[in-house]
């Protein structure tokens, strides 16, 4: 009975989600499955899907990697910020913070001007006498872009979950006689698995759908799925095979997210918060 | 908690203040105009900030300025309806197709006598035979711009330079499909204005084997690609490669004339969801004021419609061949009809396939 309540709470948040999300998600599908010229029912545009499946996986790829080198960074970072002193790790989560606090156009554009055959990296190499190096439009500028730019989307569940965990756990394991590894890869490690799940699927999320550093920082054979619908939608070429393709992500992101809740599921703060 | 209700009140306040301020300004018609990007003088290299001398003659009015990169883009936006907009500056193909879709509304020439300042020769034209709609605003030619110091001249032979496997990564292609489709109908020769598919799927297949070569499919990202050097060769405007020379002097322009070039107007015109349709049309009729046009065409380098103009023009830009090509080179020039919806769809997703394959 306590539940209901405080249920009225809710109602704000419920008109916002109906209005602003699940309203234009039937639009999403009811223009997913209409066709462009008529407006009637028809599977045309979900045929053409099979098009762009090459797309859709390097999408996937693309931010698989970066998720899993975002992991990588960032776990280390975040061990650390979550092991220093109080006023010090409110001054180091700042620091994470305050790159979102520049447009991420901007920074994008930045390592444009880094990057480029005629930009700053290579000019510095060539006025040593260096060969100037082949970096921008590559996948690894693609990757390089979206593990810049959701590395603090990964750093900060990963350190709200490790900073919660219980020292006297730590202590326990030492006493009953674990080295540093074994308490780290059997105590400390299976505790952060949350922050990790959260950590992967924060960046994953953003990653697979964004159209702005595969345009800015890739070529011609980088173009991910996000670029794909932002033009179906932008040149006016074809908006219902663009709502068919961003429909197929939902679905896709929604399928991830369920499957990361279901392996978090069993510990205590299991849900991933996205 | 008093510290956060002062606080709230404080922000309260200044927000009011803010508000009012804005809203104090008397009661103004705001003019919405979309328009190409870098295609109006707006101050800079001391050329004249056409928008702010136009709100200074007509002081009720105030100018919302925004940009398009394509006219693609601009067709989307407005066809997706909800918003306001008063002028806009379709090419001539899109004045034909909104023409017909219904989507221009007729001018009221009365309010435009700046019109008769337009050449005979740029009146009637085939988008807008009866010349109810349009208003020429500029025109010019499609060419290939090119970097002198890394670029062979023996190599500047056709629009098969933006194939050749030696600038591979150089190399820029045009981001919307009527351009691109127009280079690969102009090597293959074809006429550029087919609504045949067979030949259509041709260019596609020529656009893909192009890609490997291609840098990025860009449109004004140009500027700066080809000013720094990023790139060597593009295809583009010829009223903007004059701009990008004066940043980077090797920059070079070539129209393939043996294989033909586009020749385009883009015009002024008014859509249906246009909300001041007098204070559009003294717009239209400002920019057609010949001292004004001149000024503003000197800055942009593109062609002007209207001889009388020229007077007010740097003889230098007036005489240039890049900007007004002779007779014999003009004869060689097409321009882009209206195509049916059907053949635009077709070109649209084939460019897809073509630019994503």
């Amino acid at each position: 009975m306590k539940k209901n309540k405080t249920g009225f709470l809710s109602i704000p948040y419920l008109i916002w989600m109906t209005a602003f999300t699940l309203i234009p998600l039937c639009v999403v599908a009811y223009y997913a499955l209409t066709d462009p010229a008529t407006g009637v029912f028809s599977l045309r545009n979900v045929r053409e899907l099979s098009l762009y499946m090459p797309v859709l996986w390097r999408s996937i790829g693309y931010s698989l990697v970066s998720a899993l080198l975002c992991l990588v960074l960032g776990y280390p970072v975040a061990y650390y910020i979550a092991h220093c002193g109080h006023t010090a790790q409110k001054f180091l989560y700042m620091l994470v913070m305050l790159p979102m606090c520049m447009s991420f156009l901007l920074r994008t554009l930045a390592w444009v001007g880094l990057l480029q055959d005629t930009g700053i990296i290579n000019n510095i190499l060539a006025a040593i006498g260096l060969p100037r190096l082949r970096m921008i439009r590559t996948p690894g500028a693609v990757v390089l872009g979206m593990v810049y730019n959701y590395l603090p989307y990964m750093i900060l569940p990963l350190y709200a979950t490790i900073v919660k965990i219980d020292g006297r756990l730590i202590e326990a394991a030492e006493d009953l006689g674990c080295n540093g590894v074994q308490v780290f890869a059997r105590v400390v490690l299976p505790l952060s698995v949350p922050g990790i799940l959260s950590g992967v699927t924060m960046v994953f999320v953003p990653a697979v759908s964004t159209f702005y550093i595969s345009q800015k920082l890739g070529g011609t054979d980088t173009v991910l799925i996000g670029d794909v619908i932002e033009r179906q939608f932008k040149q006016g070429s074809n908006p219902n095979l663009g709502a068919a393709l961003s429909l197929l992500l939902m679905i896709l992101v929604f399928v991830c997210t369920g499957i990361m809740n279901r392996f978090g599921g069993s510990s205590e703060e299991g849900s991933v918060m996205v | 908690m008093k510290k956060v209700i002062a606080l709230c009140l404080a922000v309260c306040l200044a927000l009011g203040c803010a508000a009012c301020l804005s809203g104090c300004g008397g009661e103004k018609t705001t003019l919405y105009v979309y328009n190409w990007g870098q295609y109006i003088a707006e101050g800079d290299d001391d050329s004249l900030d056409v928008i702010a001398a136009f709100e200074e003659k007509y002081p009720d009015i105030h100018v919302e300025y925004s940009t398009f990169d394509s006219n693609e883009i601009m067709y989307s936006k407005l066809s997706n309806g909800g918003i306001t907009v008063d002028v806009i500056f379709p090419s001539d193909y899109m004045v034909g197709r909104m023409r017909q879709e219904g989507m221009l509304m007729e001018l009221n020439f009365d309010n435009i006598p700046n019109y008769q300042y337009i050449d005979d020769s740029f009146k009637n034209m085939a988008y807008d035979p009866e010349n109810k709609y349009s208003v020429p605003y500029t025109w010019g030619t499609v060419g290939i711009i090119y970097n002198s110091k890394f670029v062979d001249e023996a190599d500047v032979t056709g629009w098969e330079l933006l194939w050749n496997e030696k600038y591979a990564d150089k190399i820029l292609m045009f981001d919307n499909s009527r351009d691109a489709f127009g280079i690969a109908q102009y090597l293959l020769g074809f006429d550029v204005n087919t609504t045949d598919e067979a030949q259509l799927r041709e260019c596609a297949a020529k656009l893909m084997e192009q890609k490997p070569v291609v840098q990025q499919y860009v449109m004004d990202q140009i500027f700066d690609s080809m000013e720094n050097e990023e790139a060597w060769i593009a295809p583009y405007y010829a009223g903007d490669y004059l701009t990008m020379v004066e940043e980077n002097p090797d920059l070079k322009f070539y129209r393939p004339a043996h294989q033909g070039f586009n020749i385009f107007v883009d015009a002024m015109c008014i859509p249906t969801c246009c909300k001041e349709k007098e204070a559009a049309e003294l717009f239209i009729n400002f920019l057609c004021d010949p001292e004004i046009s001149g000024q503003n065409m000197d800055y942009l380098g593109y062609s002007v419609p209207a001889s009388a103009s020229k007077a007010y023009m740097d003889p230098e830009v007036t005489e240039d061949p890049v900007a007004y090509p002779s007779a014999d080179m003009l004869e060689k020039a097409t321009s882009f009809n209206f195509l049916p919806e059907e053949t635009a769809r077709v070109m649209e997703s084939l460019f897809m396939e073509a630019r994503n394959s």
